[in-house]
């Protein structure tokens, strides 16, 4: 806790200051104590860091205030509880990772990339078992997520095209920006429930690939455009003006020297809006269902995405008996997906930016 | 191959402000002109008047009569992007695209259009421009790097070549040399020397020694308040304007009494 | 608006100015191809809105006259099976919120203002990070392992803090309690809320925290007299889009809790009041095509809520924007 180089309150050239080194005392003799009293009372282990904390929270500003005076100690009270934000946000995230790769790592193996959900013969030792493929998931998710990006992509880019080249503060301009702020909050699940609304007009029970991807599409277009009209918003007017002035039309303009000089930033947006929208269950839920067998055709039928397969394999998992594990091993797939999809978007970014080296 | 320019009665408007009102001059082909005026009399946004420029900005019009070579550029049925073509155009900063190497960037005209060149014609076309704009000797050799990799002013030229690839009549400038030092300062006036045997050449600078450097007339802008349009106070040939001019506004810009 | 546009000018006549053929195919109809195909972009996203609003009302309107049997056991007709809806939506997103915010603020702050130079980059990326987990993996994660390894905390604090209405009755064995629901939400609420506070906490002008510190405030001081005044609005807005997102969440609440059509506070019971998003996904499996029509019409019911609540967001930002601007 590096609070003393603060402009600490309370500076007459000699006023008392707490020593340099005082925060670390503080946090080293709270862990010890943590740890004692734990052990003392036979606690468990999670309480020691917890009354760690608490200690910290409370010794620190207290210290100050006999030492340094009130206002220094409301500085040091507020430092404190600002690393304590810190350190408890910090807690969930590394507990979820390290919860899905302690759990799913197990269940990563070639039977679950290869297989399906049908019920599996094997051959050798002459046993059938209940599925435990992923491989119709990552199918469905691919096929879904694929169209999703087919769709959002022209028009979310056309949209910042728009919105940047052409609007000039009309009142569609004004209007599409302000929708496509809602548009960010629109419910995941309610994007589900409108392709369902408008693909079942004629028949309530249909089913198929291509709905979830329109819902995934009602949930990526305002990400594209509000990454792409940032992008291109940050290219320069006197490249814009310096190709006018060579006798091209605008629209060439616009495709070959806004959009080439901010592709690289676009498709890192692009691939941020996938990454976001590859975890999506809801809408898939709703919109797509799920099943057992492998579906390459999005026009047709049921798709098993893997979300819904983390989903299914969980509210199944206390009668299936390994759909905990497959549920585990799911997630770790999807996370590492989302994962290598940032990483990608940040290399392709890189790659594509204009180059001003000499 | 140079073309005169004949402007009579231009006004220019960004909406409803009048920017600059009532210039008539006549731009001689295969010259040097110069304008030059304090700041905010508008002198580059005449200049942009003439290739049409100026109305890429929201809201800007045109009224008043530019002629070359017997068209009116403002007339009806002209295309615009034609207009740049005829009438090129180098800014105050040198702008190459940063997506392209050197040589896509003296292309840029043709490649932007999608223009099919032959790998031969497009070579020479690049030699002949670099070489106009003075830079081939100290980039031949890199011609496949990045356009941004080069210094201020050898961008500045290639955005010249870049300009005169094209094989426009008539050359822009818009203080060319504003953001340059004075070493390339003076190769980009150099090449204007070279350059106006085949273009027609209007440059704007706030520089007035370079104005007498390099130009053969000078048109002289200002405001006659803050607030009202910008006009031509005085157009005539450069050795006039700078010993005798008609007008005593002139005299007391050109030997520093205001602006 | 403009009167004059290049782009849109007639092609008339070839140019006689012009005399190259090439350039002439290039102008006119390239340029009207596609500034219309930019306009009707713009203009779909409108029509898409609409038509979200326009199809969940279609679909959605049978829903609001079925059976009384379809909306039992816990209501007799839509609207109070909506309203008891709503209020479990509510009730877990303003409980998220209350968790949410503290924590979200001290992030933007520790990362505007506290933390050295090499920690704040790399501390704001993993808070984007947290971001990026689907919300299934949270629903996984709280209903296999938050809810158990919470029990001693929420039985803890149904005994000692039990006289309070939130945490009284009888807690839950298995922990799959609204309580832990709002927690998972408050951290998947966290990191947009931390990201908009944060924004406008960096955008305080430097002149403004100089002059604080150089009357001789101490960090928080400063940070209390010329931070949080400047960004309050932002903040406003940061957490009301946080709430926006919290109402909408879907998997983190239908795979906590077990939840249903009830109304009751208290948190730590197994009466877990359902919110809208989380029925939908339990009882959409079921496939009746009346239970489906009442679902698409609490899902509009959803959409106006949490469209509300974003719009409001969005314009008290615009609004801190102008006043800045």
């Amino acid at each position: 806790m590096s609070v003393t180089t603060a402009p600490t309150g309370g500076i007459s050239l000699q006023g008392n200051r707490l020593p340099r080194f005082a925060p670390y005392v503080v946090v080293v003799g709270a862990v010890a104590l943590g740890a004692l009293v734990t052990m003392l009372l036979g606690l468990s282990w999670v309480a020691a860091p917890v009354l760690a904390v608490i200690v910290v929270d409370i010794a620190l500003p207290l210290w100050s205030r006999l030492v340094e005076g009130r206002r220094a100690a409301a500085n040091r009270g507020v430092t404190c509880l600002v690393w304590t934000a810190l350190g408890c946000t910090l807690v969930p995230l590394v507990w979820v990772l390290a919860e899905v790769v302690i759990k799913g790592a197990p269940g990563i193996n070639a039977h679950l990339l290869t297989h399906d959900g049908t019920p599996y013969f094997d051959p050798k030792t002459l046993v059938t078992t209940a599925g435990g493929g992923a491989f119709h998931a990552l199918v469905g998710t691919l096929m879904v997520t694929l169209c999703a990006v087919i769709i959002s992509v022209p028009v979310g880019l056309m949209t910042a095209v728009y919105l940047v080249e052409y609007a000039r503060g009309s009142w569609l301009a004004r209007g599409v920006t302000l929708m496509v702020d809602v548009m960010t909050g629109i419910p995941s699940i309610v994007a589900g429930l409108f392709a369902v609304a408008l693909f079942t007009l004629a028949d309530p029970s249909l089913r198929m690939g291509i709905m979830g991807s329109v819902a995934l599409s009602l949930l990526m277009i305002p990400t594209v455009v509000r990454s792409a009209e940032e992008m291109m918003r940050l290219v320069p007017n006197d490249l814009r003006e310096a190709a006018y002035a060579l006798g091209v039309p605008k629209w060439r303009t616009v495709l070959k020297v806004v959009l080439r000089t901010s592709l690289g930033g676009i498709i890192t947006g692009v691939m941020l809006a996938v990454s976001r929208v590859i975890g999506e269950t809801a809408p898939l839920l709703v919109a797509i269902g799920s099943i057992d067998e492998t579906n390459w055709n999005p026009f047709s039928g049921r798709m098993e995405t893997l979300p819904v397969f983390i989903m299914d394999n969980y509210t199944q998992g206390a009668t299936t008996p390994d759909g905990y594990k497959w549920a585990w091993s799911g997630a770790l797939l999807l996370i590492a997906i989302v994962m290598v999809l940032n990483l990608i978007a940040r290399i392709i970014g890189k790659i594509f930016a204009p180059k001003t080296g000499r | 191959m140079a073309k005169s320019i004949d402007v009579s009665d231009v006004n220019i408007y960004y909406g409803d402000f009048l920017a600059v009102q009532g210039v008539n001059m006549s731009i001689r082909a295969g010259a040097v002109t110069a304008f030059i005026g304090p700041s905010g009399c508008g002198k580059s946004t005449f200049l942009r008047s003439l290739n049409r420029m100026h109305e890429v900005i929201p809201g800007a019009r045109v009224e008043g009569k530019i002629v070359v070579d017997g068209q009116d550029l403002y007339g009806p049925g002209i295309d615009p992007v034609a207009v740049r073509r005829t009438v090129g155009m180098v800014f105050q900063r040198p702008n190459p695209f940063p997506t392209m190497s050197i040589y896509d960037n003296v292309l840029a005209g043709s490649r932007l259009n999608a223009k099919k060149i032959k790998k031969a014609d497009a070579d020479e076309i690049v030699e002949r421009s670099l070489r106009g704009a003075n830079l081939w000797q100290e980039v031949k050799d890199r011609l496949g790097k990045p356009g941004m990799g080069l210094s201020g002013g050898q961008q500045q030229r290639l955005c010249i070549a870049r300009a005169i690839a094209v094989q426009p009549e008539i050359l822009l400038m818009d203080e060319p040399c504003s953001a340059l030092d004075p070493i390339s300062t003076s190769a980009v006036e150099d090449l204007i020397h070279q350059l106006k045997d085949d273009y027609t050449i209007v440059i704007v600078t706030h520089n007035m020694q370079q104005a007498a450097r390099v130009s053969d007339d000078t048109g002289f802008f200002n405001l006659k308040a803050t607030g009202e349009p910008g006009h031509l106070v005085e157009f005539n040939p450069t050795k006039k304007m700078f010993a005798n001019p008609d007008d005593p506004a002139t005299e007391a810009y050109i030997s520093g009494r205001f602006g | 608006m403009s009167t004059i546009e290049p782009q849109t000018v007639p092609e008339g006549p070839p140019t006689p100015s012009d005399e190259t053929p090439e350039s002439q195919p290039v102008t006119g109809w390239g340029d009207r191809i596609f500034s219309s195909a930019a306009f009707g972009a713009g203009l779909l996203i409108l029509l898409v809105l609409a038509a979200v609003f326009v199809f969940l009302a279609v679909q959605g309107a049978p829903g609001t006259h079925q059976a009384a049997s379809v909306y039992g056991p816990y209501a007799t007709n839509f609207w109070s099976y909506a309203g008891k809806l709503l209020f479990g939506t509510a009730l877990a997103a303003v409980l998220a919120m209350l968790i949410a915010v503290p924590f979200a603020l001290g992030l933007a702050l520790f990362i505007s203002h506290y933390a050295p130079r090499r920690l704040a980059v790399p501390v704001a990326y993993v808070i984007d990070l947290l971001a990026a987990v689907p919300s299934v993996v949270f629903g996984l994660w709280g209903g296999r392992a938050l809810t158990h390894a919470s029990l001693p905390v929420q039985h803890w604090l149904n005994q000692h803090l039990g006289w309070f209405p939130l945490f009284g009755g009888t807690p839950s064995s298995t922990g799959h309690t609204v309580f832990i629901a709002a927690v998972v939400l408050s951290i998947m609420v966290i990191p947009i809320t931390t990201a908009i506070a944060r924004e406008v906490f960096q955008q305080t002008p430097k002149l403004l925290e100089e002059a604080a510190l150089g009357l001789g405030a101490t960090r928080w001081e400063m940070i209390k007299y010329a931070v949080l005044p400047h960004s309050r609005s932002g903040v406003v807005a940061g957490a009301m889009l946080g709430l926006g997102r919290a109402l909408g969440e879907t998997m983190a609440v239908a795979m906590v809790l077990n939840g249903n059509p009830l109304v009751s506070i208290r948190i730590l019971t197994t009466d877990s009041p359902a919110t809208i998003a989380s029925n939908i996904a339990n009882e959409y499996k079921n496939e009746d095509p009346h239970m489906q029509s009442v679902l698409i019409a609490t899902g509009l019911v959803l959409f106006v809520f949490t469209f509300l609540v974003n719009f409001a967001a969005r314009t008290i930002v615009t609004r801190a924007e102008r006043r800045l601007a």
